[in-house]
């Protein structure tokens, strides 16, 4: 067991955990952020995504003993009231089925639209491929992105 | 306008506390006689729900119906809305909870919360709208027939008074219930067949709704079970001593969640009844500490479980089972003498007569449904109540297998709907629900059950493995005259007698096998429906192939003899409705010329009271599929939500294409050979169509479900445009074994 210190959404925590302990258990277990999913423990399926210094990682299979000072940003965090691009784009294609992967699927999406701002088709379709989807949303998902990246 | 009995009463109404001061309280209750479809969901259930309507004008609706990503929660509201004639952006919706006193059917099974609930939520809007007018007319003194309702607001022209909901609530509550009222003309509708976004969709994007796994307390400890590793295996010792000494844990423990002398609900699946139970501070933890815990186990002897209601037990037979002998014991099985269930004209007959016969047979294997919110429930079980949060599809199913088990009565027992990650059938099965409420008493704290995804996937159940041989018979014409299907699966026959093409073929056999199994299944995603509507699908294309016919004109010759003349009794389908949605896709998918470059086939089932007519263009690309578009015409009655039947559809398409290619969950010695996603694959973004286009016939008649039916026409017709594409049939799931390995034969012989 180790004190860690911990940035997420622009709040520094200092958590009590193993230093093992993926990041995902520390944001649900620990800090209470429950928009962060679990789904495989993997890094699999893509429903834990969060971004680390703005890039989409799976939180369920990174420690957090290799965080070192990187800021985490979770869905929480992506906008002050939910009006992001690629959130108002989700609300707009009225995207989700059962939800649960969604905002594994956003962080995804609002990452790869920061490192490329208008996307082809192929290269979403690529991007969002670690994101499992057992509803099978994915040709709202991939519509979304489109109109999401229009605005970015 | 059409006058429903509203079977409200003065006490009913008043039981749930009307509240002057805080406004119209409306509950309504009332029987529905109609039984759900799937014939193993027996018997009939009752529908309740309720609007709160506040001073300050909130109008509150609830959503009776467990939320599992078909968007009830919202369309369920939008007819209590419609015919209550509030504007809609004023409704706030919330989940209704579980009282079995009250309200009923609650259950998300069966493409039938919509069909079965239409009558009630209209009956419901249409009571407090009748209420607050009657409150209007006594306070004006005016006749009632004179007001006018529109988007919540009470209005009389002549006198040029109105009021709002808000303002009338209060006197709408001492309103005497009236025994019938009146509801909208379909004609009118405002709210219905326009489309309106999932009323959840705000708190999705910001990770704000609630699911199941989301349920924290704050003394609450975490628990994971350490399941068995094998089908057809007990638990003989343990050895925890390493996860006891491990930071954080709290206890290693058994318990036997069903009891031998338990009565079992009908959704009480188990296959592991005694369970080693780890608890301890955090999720991590005993994730890890678990998998430390050495386990012996022993071959069980077969043994009987006992269901409510049922005269016999139910035998569990023992051994390790394999996928390799389920599939020779199922070809053994197709060929021995089976269970006739219907037959018409004399078929062997006309098999002899024919001029062309045809005979296939296909297979499917087990699926694991593998929702991504994984089996998970909250319990906080103390002396005189069992407080229970989380995912589940059949809430008052579980309530009362808790109550027996806990030794608790009805009323002590309070299960909570979450939003539910994902069910596909697996959430109707609450073992999950009662183990929690097990540990709970067993520790008295509240706990959090969480499996990890191997214990979801490697836990049971699974969809049923299944096989079927079909044969047809053609006259010299090229008429189809004779049709044999003998079906059957482990543990149980997908065979739906009374369906197409029975009812089109004057000579018609159907028989029905099954074998037992100690490998739990589960309904999974248009139970049975999944593999029969693909797989008969498959063989029609073939047989229009043999008579040289276009397989829609085919099948549309079938079904104008089916409206003009039927053969036999109890035909499971409407005719012109089937050949409706057929019609409808021809049309839409521009069925005579296919783009350039692009393969399609063409499938139409009926189930789950839904017609889904579908076609697949796809282009083979390195060996793999790329499927450029399905298109769905779909006939579901009337199209509640456009923007969410429409998501269903799609979803449901792809979800069957993705089943039908890629998912496999094999046997061996016992043990479940696939554990994760990254072995267990599902269909993925990049795979998945490039579009899905869903066209609906316009109907005025009542609406039934979309969760079901466009799954196994989706698969059909994919099976049949592959044929296009690379010459050969697909008579197995999931389809990229063939495709793969001939890929790899063409690549090699290059």
């Amino acid at each position: 067991m180790a004190v860690y210190s911990i940035n997420v959404n622009g709040t520094t925590h200092q958590v009590d955990v193993d230093s093992d302990t993926p990041i995902l258990w520390v944001l649900r277990d620990n800090l209470r952020l429950l928009g962060t999913k679990y789904g495989c423990g993997i890094a699999h399926c893509g429903v834990c995504t969060v971004h680390l210094d703005g890039e989409a990682i799976r939180s369920c299979a990174y420690p957090i003993s290799a965080i070192e000072n990187k800021k985490i940003v979770t869905i929480e965090g992506l906008s002050e009231s939910g009006d992001h691009p690629v959130q108002k784009a989700w609300i707009e294609h009225d995207v989700p089925q059962c939800g649960y992967c969604q905002a594994g699927q956003i962080m995804t999406a609002a990452s790869l639209l920061e490192q490329n701002s208008n996307p082809s088709d192929d290269e979403i379709r690529r991007a969002m491929n670690g994101n499992i989807c057992r509803c099978a949303t994915y040709t709202r998902i991939n519509r979304a992105i489109k109109t999401a990246a229009k605005e970015m | 306008m059409t006058k429903v009995k509203t079977h409200l009463n003065r006490r009913s109404f008043l039981k749930l506390g009307a509240a002057g001061s805080a406004g119209l309280m409306l509950q309504f209750s009332w029987f529905s006689s109609l039984a759900m479809e799937n014939p193993t969901m027996e018997g009939a259930w009752d529908l309740n729900g309720y609007i709160k309507i506040a001073t300050d004008g909130t109008v509150t609706i609830a959503s009776p119906n467990p939320e599992v990503g078909q968007n009830v929660k919202t369309s369920m509201p939008m007819i209590v809305a419609e015919e209550l004639d509030v504007n809609w952006k004023d409704v706030l919706v919330e989940q209704a909870p579980l009282n079995t006193a009250i309200f009923t059917r609650q259950i998300a099974g069966g493409s039938n919360s919509i069909k079965e609930s239409w009558d009630s939520l209209r009956m419901a809007g249409a009571t407090a709208r009748h209420m607050l007018v009657q409150a209007a007319a006594a306070a004006w003194k005016v006749p009632a027939s004179e007001i006018d309702v529109t988007l919540g607001i009470i209005s009389h022209e002549e006198s040029g008074k109105n009021a709002t909901f808000g303002e009338m609530a209060s006197a709408a509550s001492q309103i005497k219930v009236p025994t019938e009222v009146e509801v909208k003309n379909i004609k009118d509708f405002k709210i219905i067949r326009h489309s309106q976004k999932n009323v959840d969709g705000p708190g999705i994007t910001t990770g704000k709704a609630v699911f199941g796994l989301d349920v924290y307390s704050e003394n609450m400890v975490f628990a994971s079970i350490v399941s068995p590793p094998a089908f057809g295996v007990k638990l003989k010792s343990f050895d925890a001593s390493e996860a006891l000494s491990m930071n954080g844990i709290y206890d290693v423990f058994t318990i036997n969640a069903y009891p031998e002398d338990f009565e079992r609900g009908r959704f009480d699946i188990s296959a592991f009844p005694e369970l080693i139970v780890i608890t301890g501070d955090s999720t991590w933890r005993i994730m890890k500490a678990k998998k430390t815990i050495k386990a012996e186990w022993s071959a069980f002897d077969s043994y009987a479980v006992k269901f409510l209601g049922q005269d016999t037990k139910e035998q569990v037979p023992a051994g390790k089972e394999s996928t390799e002998n389920h599939y020779s014991e199922m070809i053994q099985k197709s060929k021995e003498n089976a269970k006739q269930v219907r037959k018409d004209g004399n078929p062997e007959k006309a098999f002899s007569e024919a001029t062309k016969v045809i005979e296939r047979s296909y297979t499917a294997p087990y699926l694991a449904h593998s929702p991504l919110e994984p089996l998970n429930f909250y319990a906080n079980v103390t002396a005189d109540k069992a407080e229970l949060i989380g995912p589940i599809q059949t809430p008052e199913y579980m309530e009362k297998s808790v109550a027996r088990r806990l030794g608790m009565t009805l009323e002590q027992v309070d299960i909570q709907m979450t939003r539910i990650g994902g069910g596909f059938g697996r959430k109707l099965y609450g073992h999950y629900l009662l183990e929690a409420a097990v540990i709970s008493q067993k520790i008295k704290r509240p706990v959090k059950l969480m499996y990890t995804r191997e214990d979801d996937m490697t836990f049971g159940a699974y969809r049923p493995t299944y096989q079927a041989s079909f044969r047809a018979a053609l006259d010299k014409d090229n008429n189809m005259i004779a049709f044999h299907v003998k079906t059957g699966g482990i543990p149980e026959s997908p065979l739906y007698a009374n369906r197409f093409p029975a009812g089109t073929v004057d000579n018609y056999l159907a028989e029905s096998w099954a074998i037992e199994s100690n490998i739990t299944t589960a309904a999974f995603r248009a139970p049975r429906s999944n593999f029969m509507g693909a797989v008969e699908q498959s063989f029609l294309d073939e047989v229009a192939e043999l008579a040289g016919k276009d397989p829609i004109d085919f099948r549309l010759e079938l079904f104008d003899r089916a409206i003009k003349n039927p053969v036999g009794k109890n035909n499971d389908y409407e005719a012109n409705r089937y050949a409706g949605v057929l019609k409808l896709v021809r049309e839409k998918s521009n069925w005579e010329t296919p783009k350039p470059g692009i393969s399609r086939g063409v499938a139409a089932y009926y189930c789950h009271n839904s017609y889904v007519a579908s076609v697949v263009d796809l282009r083979m690309e390195e060996g793999k599929p790329i499927i450029e578009n399905v298109y769905c015409g779909v006939d579901c009655g009337i199209v509640v939500n456009p923007i969410a039947a429409s998501n269903m559809v799609e979803g449901g398409s792809v979800d069957g294409i993705g089943h039908a290619l890629y998912s496999l969950l094999t046997i061996k010695d016992g043990v479940p050979q696939q554990s994760n996603y990254n072995d267990y694959h599902l269909i993925r973004n990049n795979d998945a169509p490039r579009d899905v286009e869903v066209h609906f016939v316009d109907s005025d008649i009542h609406p039934t479900g979309l969760g079901e039916p466009p799954f196994a026409p989706a698969i059909a017709a994919l099976a049949n445009a592959l044929y296009k594409d690379t010459g050969k049939r697909y008579y197995h799931q999931p389809f990229m074994v063939d495709i793969e390995s001939m890929y790899l034969q063409e690549k090699e012989s290059v």
